[in-house]
């Protein structure tokens, strides 16, 4: 341990040395392509990436669990981090991401709005409030003027997408990019943009970070014409 | 209460582990016989096999000319059906039931209702001297009344047969005599086929009157106590008794026991036949004795005990033999183990029956 | 009787070991806000998920007793080929992640699952995000503790017991409930426990298969890791209140039943 730091401390040229990212569940895909690309042209970093819900990632910051960089979802969260004293910097927008009502394929329940969502024998399902994409979810809805109650408050994205993959459920509510990263499994139902939320990505330099030099570096490479171009390839809307 | 003339033939060959059992048991009526028979000689597999509990190889178990089962014909009735009471050697009554509820458990198997099944029970617990203890739990209760609790159990619903696996042996010395006692009344009361098991020579010829003798599976001898105890015919039966038993060919006046010895015996004639000889009537001598003792050997004294007022000594000489003789005696002779003794008895003393 | 004293070396391990869960309950009494705490206590939606807590994992303890049972003596008397096959897949939820169980009933019991897609279809029967569903998925992993616990009850019983009660002229099904069943008492109530205490704190298998609404499928391991994100201290709370009360119960129990501490 001692040993280690001594030596990122020499920073000698060949020696590689680490940079935690923690990044929204949203950005999985995304993130990883990023990681690959940034790693390619920087050798001596190695990015280690951590996927989690956006609440569950600043509660893990906020224990003490050792991140250098820190992309979210929305920036309810972000300043959540912020009022905890453990951003560095101001936060930057890299990302904006929509929303698009997810159906099996094929649209056997026929529904081509948000308001079709409140029909009997649809089972409409949201991500829970708590997450970023409950809440936007609620707003659209809200907008829309679209009164229904979900079956079940999932975890995640990904869990209201599977389970309307395995047919438990007719319709969620997702982001855009989710439904371009399932591919054929489901099929998506745009959602007009007045009744539309968009998502704002922040990201920033955890405070304390080990390496924030480092920590700089790649948020400016996500924030460049080629990380932007790699977050386009995945649906994510330009910063 | 089973009527007089309820008897039992049982013809069972059964496997149990590396032993095979291969035993003929007949029970006339009236009678109480014991099974007596070293340890692992298969008694309890055999008593199990004629309450239905293991599967018989082959053979057949028929109770009043009634068969229960029979190989041959596949005839099977299950031990829920056989009119059997059981009393097991470690008694087996069900810890989370009362006293009371144990006896009356055969009773409601056998769908008595209602206050009868009470009435019974409480009927049999004063049979066996335990109505104070109707609602005690059998945890609470000593060896001896555990053992009229599995009695009064396994007699409450009137079976026609009675078995009973060691029933005293889970007791200790001082209340196993009381025991014993207690169970001949309870047994003579009973007039059903009474069969037990026992590995205590005592305790069968208390309790029972014909003896049938086990060993490894197989069927030793029968006979009343007196008969089994004056007429041994195998060296486990012969050690329970406390006798000196030689086997080998009889001729003329002499039996050719192994090694080449010679024993010389009044009733020897022809054929094999047994030697018995009791240890009271075996001789002991510092010096070759004189005079009209027909049989007189020399050996090496290899084990002394005493019981009480006499001494048990073992002889290894040509053939091993026991001789007793009062402590005075041994003191005189100045006999310690390993020590050199010679030893005679008479002829007439050898007892001498076919083999 | 002498004090028995323990070794050196096993004490300090035996005293890790203990630390080990002792420190994290520590840690989760130190940092929940008290001053919240009663507020949070009385709160409709943590008495909801507790209620539905209870009663999801008493109802799938009931279950899994009724089924598990039998199953149990089914293993231990019954010897038929493929049997410590048929055993090792009926214990697979002790070793499979939660979430594949999920996964698995969805496939088997979910609208398009084998049996799923009958039952919608013949009865009109949805078990995924009703609190059946709940019972299915807690039933699915801690049944296996009950089975295993009884089998070993079975196994280790005095069958002599029962043939007592055969000569006396009791039928099979008397025996299993009046002689079999009140001997392996203790095993009976250590698995029921056991299996209670798996359902009360499952989450893998009943937020994939039952899904998450508070009320209806939302126990209160859910509650717990969906307020983890916004509102740590909340889950804190939720945490101390499963915890005192399976503590109580646990506690509670084996005193009244094995008459020991």
């Amino acid at each position: 341990m001692i040993a280690a730091s001594l030596l990122a401390g020499c920073g000698g040229g060949s020696q590689t040395s680490t940079l935690y990212v923690f990044a929204a569940a949203s950005l999985t895909d995304a993130f990883k392509a990023m990681a690959g690309a940034y790693q390619k042209q920087h050798p001596d970093i190695d990015i280690k990436l951590n996927f989690a819900g956006t609440p569950t990632l600043v509660t893990q910051i906020e224990q003490g669990a050792q991140a250098d960089v820190l992309a979210s979802a929305d920036t309810a969260n972000m300043d959540r981090l912020k009022a905890d004293g453990l951003t560095s910097g101001d936060a930057q927008v890299f990302a904006h991401n929509q929303l698009e009502i997810v159906v099996a394929p094929g649209n056997p329940k026929g529904i081509k709005a948000l308001a079709d969502l409140a029909k009997p024998g649809v089972i409409y399902i949201s991500e829970a409030a708590t997450v970023p994409a409950g809440k936007y979810a609620q707003q659209a809805l809200q907008k829309a003027g679209v009164t229904v109650r979900p079956r079940s408050l999932e975890a995640d994205v990904k869990s209201v997408i599977s389970k309307i993959e395995l047919g438990e459920a007719d319709a969620g509510i997702v982001y855009t990019t989710d439904l371009k990263a399932a591919g054929a499994r489901v099929q998506g139902v745009e959602i007009p943009a007045e009744d539309n939320v968009v998502a704002t990505y922040p990201i920033v330099a955890v405070k304390g970070a080990k390496n924030s030099a480092a920590a700089g570096a790649f948020i400016a490479y996500v924030l460049s014409e080629a990380g932007q171009s790699t977050l386009a390839s995945f649906g994510f809307k330009p910063a | 209460m089973a009527g007089i003339g309820v008897s039992l033939q049982a013809d069972v060959r059964v496997k149990a582990g590396a032993l095979e059992i291969d035993m003929r048991i007949d029970v006339a009526e009236g009678e109480v016989v014991a099974l007596l028979g070293p340890n692992g000689a298969g008694k309890t597999t055999l008593l199990r096999a004629l309450a239905g509990l293991v599967q018989l190889e082959s053979g057949r178990v028929a109770l009043d000319g009634v068969v229960l089962e029979d190989t041959r014909s596949g005839r099977y009735v299950p031990t829920e059906e056989r009119s059997i009471g059981f009393v097991f050697q470690d008694y087996l009554l069900f810890p989370h039931l009362s006293v009371l509820d144990n006896v009356a458990f055969g009773l409601r198997s056998r769908g008595v209702r209602g206050p009868e099944v009470q009435r019974r029970a409480a009927a049999w617990l004063e049979r066996v001297g335990l109505a104070d203890r109707a609602h005690s739990k059998p945890s609470a209760l000593s060896g001896g009344e555990r053992q009229r609790v599995a009695l009064a159990r396994a007699l409450a619903p009137d079976p026609h047969v009675l078995l009973l696996d060691e029933p005293l042996a889970a007791l200790d010395a001082t209340t196993r005599a009381a025991m014993r006692r207690d169970l001949k009344s309870h047994l003579s009361g009973f007039r059903g086929v009474r069969l037990l098991v026992t590995h205590d020579p005592l305790e069968a010829a208390v309790l029972a009157d014909r003896l049938i003798v086990m060993e490894r599976g197989k069927h030793v001898q029968t006979g009343t106590p007196a008969e089994v105890t004056s007429r041994p015919r195998s060296p486990y039966v012969a050690d329970l008794v406390g006798v000196n038993l030689f086997r080998g060919v009889a001729q003329r006046g002499s039996v050719r026991v192994a090694a080449g010895a010679a024993v010389a015996a009044a009733g020897a004639e022809s054929g094999e036949v047994f030697a018995v000889i009791h240890p009271r009537a075996v001789a002991l001598h510092r010096s070759r004795p004189e005079g009209s003792p027909r049989n007189v050997w020399h050996g090496r004294a290899t084990g002394i005990e005493l019981y009480g007022d006499r001494a048990r000594v073992r002889v290894e000489g040509e053939v091993p033999i026991v001789a007793e003789v009062t402590p005075a005696a041994l003191a005189e002779l100045k006999l310690g183990e390993g020590g050199e003794v010679w030893l005679s008895f008479k002829a007439t003393d050898v007892g001498v029956y076919p083999a | 009787m002498r004090r028995e004293r323990a070794p050196l070396a096993i004490g300090i391990l035996a005293a890790a070991g203990a630390a080990f869960f002792i420190l994290p309950l520590i840690g989760l009494v130190v940092r929940t806000p008290w001053a919240d705490a009663a507020r949070a206590v009385t709160s409709a939606d943590t008495l909801e998920a507790l209620r539905l807590s209870l009663v999801a994992s008493l109802t799938a303890t009931g279950v899994a007793l009724v089924l598990g049972v039998p199953l149990a003596w089914v293993y231990a008397r019954i010897e038929f080929p493929g049997r410590s096959v048929l055993r090792a897949l009926t214990t697979l939820p002790m070793v499979l992640p939660p979430v594949v169980g999920g996964i698995a009933l969805l496939l088997a019991f979910g609208r398009r699952g084998l049996l799923g897609s009958w039952l919608e279809s013949s009865f009109g029967i949805s078990l995924p995000f009703t609190t059946a569903g709940v019972v299915f998925a807690e039933t699915f992993v801690a049944m296996p503790f009950l089975v295993l616990t009884v089998e070993a009850g079975l196994r280790s019983m005095d069958r002599r017991y029962e043939d007592a009660a055969r000569t006396l002229g009791a039928k099979r099904w008397t025996i299993f409930t009046r002689v079999t069943l009140p001997l392996i008492a203790p095993s009976l109530f250590a698995g029921a426990v056991l299996c209670w205490a798996r359902a009360l704190g499952e989450f893998g298998a009943t937020i994939t298969f039952a899904g998450n609404f508070p009320g209806v499928t939302q126990t209160m391991p859910l509650a717990v890791y969906l307020l983890l994100g916004t509102n740590p201290e909340g889950s804190y709370i939720l945490s101390l209140i499963l915890l005192v009360v399976s503590l109580v119960v646990l506690v509670g129990l084996r005193h009244r039943w094995l008459g020991s501490a």
